[in-house]
């Protein structure tokens, strides 16, 4: 999308609704705007009933988990008395911080009147993080919420059905929860003596085949040495 | 006098025609659907949270596997996210190998669709109609990628490898006497462009077959005209895209309206249906296939006069030459690097979709700036669509959930990721 018109998409919203945007930022062709949790509604149902934004389809709906953003498994930035660390403790390295909101819930909205989209993303904290349901703005939203709920736990106030979705019948936990561990917490296998298929505790291994390496922003296409800094 | 009740009946996961693994809970008035209750979710494989777990590139192949009858335009909305976050572009010549083999992917996908669609709602003979020429066409993908299916042959930059100068031919074999295998390798004498410019050549004539079996066949007609209906303004609150949009009369298609690599240079028309109904998505559907057919003769033509680089010659994100990695000390750390670790990418959020067979594919990729992606959520059009599978069905017949299912065009490597 042309950046003019995305400026021009941007200056609207900011008028519209001049004090409940909390951020709103053009990145890399792509408007993306954050409002709080309590203003969802309000501003999801103009975006779409309003005929200057018309985004009458709801592309996609996900939840984010920012519990482990910026963490890196290597330090690369700087050598320790013992040279570069080599160590694949995960998460062992912070390297970006984030900003201590945990949960988000990221809207794609397509206009296809004027041919435009727009992320609208809402932050949510608490136990458990509550957003309200958008069901019934786009109909749409009813499995994308129910999928939210089932890997991230993210309740969605209003929601008519809200159950799990992806996950087996009777799974316990939110498994794409950065906190769940991929290997996940049991597995299931046939057992011969009882003649049916039992659940047990996962027998495999953690383990990192790369580590997770966090380079800086201008790293790609640098050809100046990274900066020394002394160790600490 | 007897008690009446509704029945619960339950359909799939082993039903023939569900497509796979879809369990669908139905509560039934005597033959009449009140209530129907998708199950998804039997061919869950967490495709996302693997993929943040690994270097981008590994990722790939995972994307194959999502809707496994349209591979490549699974790892086109994958790689255009990871090259719209790095903001690189890819050479043209890679862009227009992309573009045809969308729509040889589309092609596959529709054939796939037709047969199977056919084959549930009674005309047997569609599905080995459509496999033949299907044949033909996972032979175009094994010819460039090495694998039929799963190939893994897009990557950030461009492409894998260009296309081979020599089409592979068949070999006598127990099963195929000389004569067979001469016939088959008629059309594979020359390089794989000639072998898909004769294909494009052949095709639109298989489409009049498959028509003449369908499109006014009285049996095909009453199974699908005024099933299903769905109008444009509900077809955009439940999320449809692709064909199944289409079909209720909207002219959307991400290739005309967001175009992406060279759409906006090439010809060709966007079919749309006007009731809505299994049939009109039958119709639209059938002349997507026409219109790849014409996509891909524009590709071949532009291919054969323009030869170049396929992918970009920045060693921090391709693999050098094996031969320069003999001789040449950074091409081998490049090597090594790529392949240990993989390139990090910068921080940022982006979601880039692709027009796919089914509809609008979109990546939902969040960097932090690692080597590998913070979160990745995939855009599934069959999600969207099999959603609305209560609306659809509700008020049909127990055997129109079979046509509506196949209407669908549903895949659950997609749907359940």
């Amino acid at each position: 999308m042309s950046s003019a018109k995305l400026e021009q998409l941007s200056a609207r919203l900011a008028e519209a609704f001049a004090d409940t945007l909390k951020a709103s930022r053009v990145d890399r062709g792509e408007l993306t705007v954050e409002v709080a949790p309590g203003d969802l509604l309000a501003v999801m149902s103009r975006l779409k009933d309003d005929t200057a934004f018309g985004f009458t389809q709801l592309s996609d709906l996900s939840g984010v988990d920012y519990l482990s953003y910026g963490e890196a498994d290597w330090q690369t930035q700087r050598a320790t008395a013992a040279g570069f660390s080599r160590g694949v403790a995960r998460g062992s390295v912070h390297m970006a911080a984030g900003d201590g909101r945990r949960f988000a819930v990221v809207y794609q909205l397509l206009s296809v009147p004027h041919n435009q989209r727009l992320r609208v993303k809402v932050y949510t904290d608490g136990q458990p993080p509550r957003v309200d349901s958008v069901t019934g703005i786009w109909p749409v939203a009813d499995w994308y919420e129910r999928e939210a709920f089932d890997l991230f736990g993210i309740l969605f106030d209003g929601h008519p059905d809200l159950r799990r979705i992806l996950t087996d019948y009777g799974f316990i936990g939110h498994p794409f929860r950065k906190d769940f561990p991929l290997e996940g917490h049991v597995e299931v296998r046939y057992d011969p003596e009882k003649g049916r298929v039992v659940n047990q505790p996962v027998s495999i291994e953690p383990r990192t085949l790369v580590p997770r390496v966090i380079r800086e922003e201008d790293w790609l296409h640098s050809s100046k040495p990274v900066q020394e800094t002394p160790d600490a | 006098m007897p008690e009446i009740r509704n029945l619960t009946l339950n359909f799939g996961p082993q039903h023939p025609a569900a497509h796979g693994v879809l369990r669908l809970v139905l509560e039934m008035d005597g033959e009449v659907i009140e209530r129907a209750d998708p199950h998804i979710g039997l061919l869950h494989r967490a495709t996302e949270k693997l993929a943040e777990n690994k270097p981008f590139n590994q990722s790939i192949g995972y994307m194959d596997r999502l809707d496994y009858v349209s591979m490549m335009c699974n790892e086109h909305a994958y790689v255009m996210a990871i090259e719209k976050l790095l903001g690189i572009t890819p050479p043209i010549r890679a862009q227009y190998i992309r573009v045809m083999f969308d729509e040889i992917t589309r092609i596959l996908n529709h054939l796939m669709w037709l047969g199977a669609h056919g084959l549930d709602i009674g005309a047997m003979t569609m599905f080995l109609y459509c496999f033949r020429e299907r044949e033909d066409l996972m032979d175009c993908y094994e010819a460039v990628s090495g694998t039929r299916m799963h190939a893994t042959y897009y990557r950030p930059g461009g492409v894998y490898r260009d296309l081979p100068e020599q089409m592979p031919q068949y070999q006598p074999s127990q099963w195929r006497n000389e004569k067979e295998v001469r016939e088959l390798n008629t059309a594979r004498q020359g390089s794989l462009l000639d072998f898909v410019d004769d294909f494009c050549d052949r095709f639109p004539a298989c489409v009049d077959e498959y028509e003449t079996l369908l499109t006014d066949n009285r049996i095909w007609k009453q199974r699908t005209v005024d099933i299903g209906i769905v109008t444009p303004e509900r077809a955009l609150e439940l999320g449809f895209t692709g064909p199944m949009l289409r079909g209720s009369g909207i002219a959307w298609d991400l290739r005309k309206k967001q175009p992406y690599e060279v759409y906006a240079d090439l010809d060709f028309d966007i079919p749309v249906g006007v009731n809505g109904d299994c049939y009109d998505r039958y119709l639209v559907r059938v002349e997507e296939m026409r219109q790849s057919a014409r996509i891909i003769k524009q590709c071949v033509k532009w291919l054969r006069e323009n030869p170049g680089p396929v992918i970009l010659d920045d060693h921090k994100l391709t693999p050098p030459k094996r031969g320069e990695m003999k001789g040449d000390m950074e091409s081998l750390i490049h090597h090594f690097k790529l392949f240990t670790e993989g390139y990090c990418v910068p921080a940022g959020e982006v979601y880039a979709a692709v027009e796919h067979p089914k509809g609008e594919f979109g990546i939902y990729l969040v960097s932090d700036g690692a080597n590998k992606p913070y979160r990745l959520k995939a855009r599934a059009p069959g999600f969207a669509h099999l959603s609305a599978m209560n609306e659809m069905v509700a008020g049909h017949m127990l055997a129109d959930v079979v046509a509506v299912i196949g209407t669908m065009d549903i895949v659950f490597g997609e749907i359940d990721r």
